[in-house]
């Protein structure tokens, strides 16, 4: 298959014109704009066979998106930091109107003050939004998991956020296998959702309802979120078929005899993978799905290895609690008999992890059974 | 007068992030020099900016100084105008800044005739992530998100605040400084909301795109485009065609907002 070497941005937009959508919302941000610039080329070349609506902000981007997905369109657009902050309302919405929307957000640190450093902040602070979050770890996993946010979308109508780090991923070049359209359409084919606007059908969508009825809704999307995890796993396995290689919604490296498990999300997961080596008896948990979190398969994948420690690096802050991994992570250990101690090293804002960090912070917590977190700075 | 300028540019700053060629610049001294001349006390002036290539000039200004969120620098500055209106405030904005994403706040702060000084740095083109069209680029030309010519037509940003409610209404450009200076001294003595669009060259996001030339090109063309309001009223719309008017396009006198509130409390 043929391999190009594209940045993680570039990637996220081939994979976009690969499925083949029918509109495509635009509003540039650092460090997400790469991403409709490619998408605006393929449109002007015809490539794109498409629209590509130009919008006036991130707002009216997913608003556009919306109106488009409830006419049955497939719809794209993506954004970073202040943008999804900005499309907070909308990010509600869509998922509340049961859209299959897939949006790329680049992860960039949210102000004040100004900050353009990679800081996973943005989207996990949208966990409670309805939609499906998906991290990547390279511009292979940006492209593969664009193809299968809109499988899982479309089949469980509900929206999906393909989430990667800015810089460390979107401009990094790098080696990707990209299939051609034909053989991408092998793996999704055309969308047939049920649109939701419909000529000579008129009916009111997405209008005022009931607390009661409300309260079966959000049951409901619930409900079939929890369906996301073994999905992505079915999915997968046809995604090998056709591509030779697969994903998991949690993936362990685990050397025989490891007690303690790095447990992390996004870029960060590749530069740990790159520096497990030379860390004797030390694992990784790299958490791919983030929405729904996958409870189930970590708990198992702990006990399984009896991992006695875990080491999570978030990439963000939930001020005044700590790192948004690390306290999901301890809500999913909540009961298990052998609780494993957790440890929360925190580069919020910017800060880049280094081999010396992560040694450091796996000699501190060795034998260290009281839970507790760590500030970046403080290991430089 | 040189040294007092020097004194409202936060020289440690220095040099700026601009590219080679760029009008921010220019633009920003415009503004410095227009402050000067108004007379007023450095401590009793507040710039706020948003966010993009033009906003970074609140950075380099030595007076109290706010960076904000995109399009939002009008919100922010009808906020601190109602708590201490005895400042002075100027409002520097890009086109993709305060008319696409600001556009509602744009309108809003016209409405109300709210008397902050807005600059709005005109160079057709979001510059900071590299040359996407905005709600100012005019038709045809090219962009990143419009690789083969934009489709869509432009704003007339005075238009659409006079419509709103704006009272003064100014356009200079980067290639007459002096002159930019002077307009921006005006909206500055002006009561109410004054809007000053200033026409600005981007060599690098637009020029290079549309094939315009580098600045000196581009300022060449901006001031053979620029045609006097005065001068305008003496040629017929054929001769018109293609060129900009440029001076106070329109002052009106009407109440101003924090005054009139101000005037109102204890009336009820
Ligand atoms: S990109 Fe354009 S507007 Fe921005 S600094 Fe460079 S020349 Fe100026």
């Amino acid at each position: 298959m043929p391999f190009e070497v594209v940045s993680g941005s570039q990637a996220a937009a081939i994979a976009v014109q690969r499925v083949g959508v029918d509109l495509v919302a635009a509003y540039p941000i650092t460090p997400q704009t790469a991403i409709v610039e490619t998408l605006a080329n393929y449109d002007a070349k015809g490539e794109l066979g498409c629209d590509f609506v130009s919008v006036e902000s991130e707002y009216s981007a997913l608003a556009c998106c919306n109106g488009a997905a409830a006419a049955g369109a497939r719809v794209f657009t993506a954004t970073a930091s202040h943008g999804l902050a900005y499309m907070h309302e909308m990010i509600h919405w869509c998922s509340g109107a049961r859209l299959p929307i897939v949006m790329v957000n680049v992860n960039r640190a949210i102000g004040a003050p100004w900050c353009l450093d990679p800081d996973q902040g943005d989207s996990l602070s949208q966990r409670d939004t309805g939609w499906m979050q998906i991290y990547c770890s390279g511009a292979q996993e940006v492209f593969d998991t664009v193809l299968q946010a809109y499988r899982l979308s479309e089949e469980l109508l509900l929206p999906c956020m393909v989430v990667f780090d800015g810089f460390y991923i979107s401009h990094t070049y790098e080696a990707v296998d990209i299939p051609d359209k034909e053989q991408v359409s092998k793996f999704i084919g055309p969308s047939n959702f049920k649109a939701q606007v419909v000529p000579g059908e008129p009916g009111n969508i997405q209008g005022i309802i009931p607390g009661e009825i409300q309260h079966q809704l959000v049951k409901k999307r619930s409900e079939t979120m929890m369906f996301a995890p073994s999905l992505f796993e079915e999915l997968n396995k046809s995604f090998e078929k056709i591509f030779g290689r697969c994903y998991r919604a949690v993936e362990v490296v685990a050397p025989i005899g490891a007690k303690t498990a790095i447990f992390t999300a996004g870029a960060t997961a590749e530069t740990v993978r790159w520096c497990l080596p030379k860390m004797e008896g030390t694992a990784m948990i790299q958490l791919r799905m983030f929405r729904p979190f996958p409870a189930e398969q970590i708990r198992s994948i702990i006990e399984k290895n009896n991992f006695e420690r875990i080491v999570v690096i978030d990439r963000n802050c939930s001020v005044g609690v700590g790192g948004i991994l690390a306290q999901e992570l301890k809500a999913a250990l909540y009961g298990m008999s052998k609780l494993p101690a957790v440890h929360d090293l925190i580069l919020a804002g910017g800060i880049d992890l280094t081999g010396e960090m992560l040694g450091q912070m796996v000699e501190e917590s060795d034998g260290n059974v009281k839970t507790g977190y760590k500030w970046g700075d403080e290991l430089l | 007068m040189e040294q007092l300028t020097q004194d409202f540019l936060r020289t440690k700053k220095l040099p700026h992030i601009w590219c080679p060629g760029c009008g921010n610049g220019i633009v920003t001294a415009a503004l410095v020099r227009a402050i000067e001349r108004a007379g007023y006390n450095q401590q009793d002036v507040v710039i706020v900016s948003g966010i993009g290539c033009s906003s970074r000039a609140a950075g380099y200004l030595n007076f109290n100084t706010l960076h904000t969120t995109h399009g939002r620098a009008l919100a922010f500055a009808t906020g601190l105008k109602m708590a201490r209106p005895e400042l002075k405030l100027f409002v520097i904005m890009g086109d993709g800044d305060c008319s696409a994403i600001g556009g509602n706040h744009f309108i809003h702060a016209a409405r109300r005739n709210i008397d902050l000084n807005a600059v709005i740095i005109n160079n057709h083109i979001y510059g900071m992530t590299g040359g996407q069209h905005s709600p100012l680029t005019p038709t045809g030309m090219k962009a990143t998100t419009a690789p083969g010519g934009t489709l869509e037509r432009p704003f007339d940003l005075l238009e659409l605040a006079r419509g709103a409610g704006a009272t003064f209404g100014a356009r200079g450009n980067a290639a007459q400084p002096r002159q930019l200076e002077q307009l921006i001294s005006r909206a500055a003595n002006h009561k109410g909301f004054s809007v000053v669009e200033a026409l600005s060259q981007c060599p690098i996001a637009y020029g290079r795109r549309n094939k315009l030339g580098g600045a000196v090109e581009m300022l060449r063309e901006m001031k053979d485009k620029a045609v006097s309001v005065e001068k305008a009223s003496t040629m017929d719309v054929d001769e018109l065609k293609d060129k900009t008017l440029s001076g106070v396009i329109y002052s009106v006198d009407a109440p101003e907002f924090s005054e009139e509130y101000y005037r109102s409390i204890g009336k009820a």
